[in-house]
């Protein structure tokens, strides 16, 4: 079977080949193509990694508060809720929700960008993850700590900025690194809702050209490439913020 | 504020196009589960043996599925499948295939956690009884092992169902695609997304419950 690479240099709408496959003016190329898939992937994925790690650092974080006054409680029950509500339904359903059904009812939000829906729905629903790691990363630490910063005359904001969550956020540090990866491969059902990223230029360019497998193959290394490298900085970062003595100070670096 | 019509949410309305889909997910769900868990105890114990080929092809595979979607592997295989076999496959078929394969790769990590949590006095214990290592195996590390891995295995299996409406890539019928066809052809497209989003997480949320319940009880206290 001839594998026909040039397949990537074919202009996408007139099928010509186009010398150094990279079209100029208005020509647009299946490598072009590609690139600009891939950016979408990476983008709607970076977004979404941003909107999970806040939201689900600040509702992991109320599931721990001390259920010593009313607020704290209803606080802890919101992070319960948020977290349960977002773990609980398939992600392709929580696109379809924000792509169709949100601006559907809410018509003031028919003007906001597909992609911005998109990148809430795959970052809200990544945030429970996040959030049940980060619960636990906390409550992994000793009881002293909460009680030392207590003691020191901390308020319960200064105990969680200055002592629990520096140490909780190194912990979870490894759970946190596969819910980036997780992110990059989640992005993909974005194609369901017609974002031109990854899994979208697979599917329509292997029925245009009918030569999927060169394109699934394509899409499927970029695929890798971008967890890899997430998984690469992440390590990287877990190894510059740790704290000698403390938590995984001990083990070798993570070996790959 | 658009309007909201709950009198679509009626059996004799929609049940029809969902039974089939809503049945499809659950078969679907099951086959994963036993089937992935069977071929992943396969990987496990390859990438465990002492044989460096067999842990580098269980390796290899583990780590391929675990760096792609699933959305792409679904779609690789539906596109193969058929080149492998010879003749044209149901989506729904292909979707069955796909995720047992899919998913025995984190099965596997999930037993190989499972095995590596028995302490190293089991096995050299079963050995001293004279014990083969297939015994050793099936008599002493599996039934422990398998035991303290079922919340897990469970847990997976949740996210599994979550994961099987994702056959959408495929055009496979399956629950979410009953109800979009329902809200497609009875004009209410708003109204089925957000009852597909109440009974999953319906499903999921009390399944979650349980597994709670259960991994209180199956706990083994040493």
């Amino acid at each position: 079977m001839a594998w026909e690479w040039e397949i990537f240099c074919k202009e996408t709408t007139t099928g010509d080949i186009i010398q150094g496959c990279l079209g100029k003016g208005g020509d647009q190329t299946y490598l072009n193509w590609l690139g600009s898939a891939w950016a979408w992937t990476l983008t709607v994925a970076l977004c979404a990694m941003v909107v999970a790690f806040a939201m689900g650092l600040l509702m992991g974080t109320l599931r721990t508060l001390p259920p010593t006054t009313a607020t704290n409680r209803w606080l802890a029950r919101l992070g319960t809720a948020w977290t349960e509500l977002f773990r609980n339904i398939p992600i392709l359903v929580q696109l379809f929700i924000w792509y169709f059904v949100i601006p559907a009812i809410f018509t003031s939000l028919k003007s906001v960008p597909p992609v911005v829906m998109v990148v809430l729905g795959l970052g809200f629903f990544t945030s429970s993850r996040v959030s049940e790691q980060i619960r636990s990363g906390i409550e992994a630490l000793p009881k002293g700590q909460r009680y030392a910063a207590m003691a020191m005359g901390f308020s319960t904001i200064q105990s969680y900025r200055l002592v629990l969550l520096p140490m909780a956020l190194r912990i979870v540090m490894p759970p946190l690194t596969s819910e980036a990866m997780n992110i990059i491969k989640n992005s993909s059902v974005a194609f369901a809702v017609s974002i031109t990223e990854l899994t979208f230029f697979a599917r329509q360019s292997g029925e245009e050209t009918s030569q999927p497998v060169q394109m699934y193959l394509a899409v499927t290394i970029l695929y890798a490439l971008s967890a890899l490298t997430v998984n690469r900085v992440m390590n990287w970062i877990e190894v510059k913020t740790r704290v000698p003595g403390f938590v995984g100070a001990s083990s070798a670096p993570a070996a790959h | 504020m658009g309007t909201i019509d709950f009198g679509f949410f009626n059996w004799a309305l929609i049940g029809p196009y969902v039974i089939k889909g809503f049945y499809f997910s659950l078969w679907l769900t099951l086959i994963a589960t036993v089937g992935g868990i069977a071929l992943g105890t396969v990987l496990a114990l390859m990438r465990m043996s002492s044989s460096k080929t067999l842990v580098l092809i269980a390796a290899t595979y583990i780590n391929t599925m675990r760096s792609i979607p699933l959305v792409m592997v679904l779609l690789w295989f539906f596109l193969l499948i058929p080149f492998a076999i010879g003749q044209p496959i149901g989506a729904e078929v292909s979707a069955m295939v796909t995720f047992v394969a899919f998913e025995a790769a984190f099965f596997s990590e999930i037993v190989r956690a499972g095995i590596q949590s028995i302490p190293r006095g089991q096995v050299t214990a079963g050995q001293a009884m004279g014990f083969s290592y297939g015994q050793n195996m099936r008599l002493v590390v599996l039934p422990q092992a398998f035991r303290n891995m079922l919340p897990v295995f469970l847990t997976q299996t949740i996210i599994l169902f979550q994961d099987t409406s994702l056959v959408y890539a495929i055009s496979a019928n399956d629950l979410l695609k009953g109800l979009e066809t329902a809200g497609k052809n009875l004009g209410r497209p708003i109204e089925a997304y957000l009852l597909a989003a109440v009974v999953y997480f319906a499903l999921c949320y009390s399944l979650s419950k349980l597994v709670q319940r259960i991994q209180k009880k199956v706990q083994i206290i040493r």
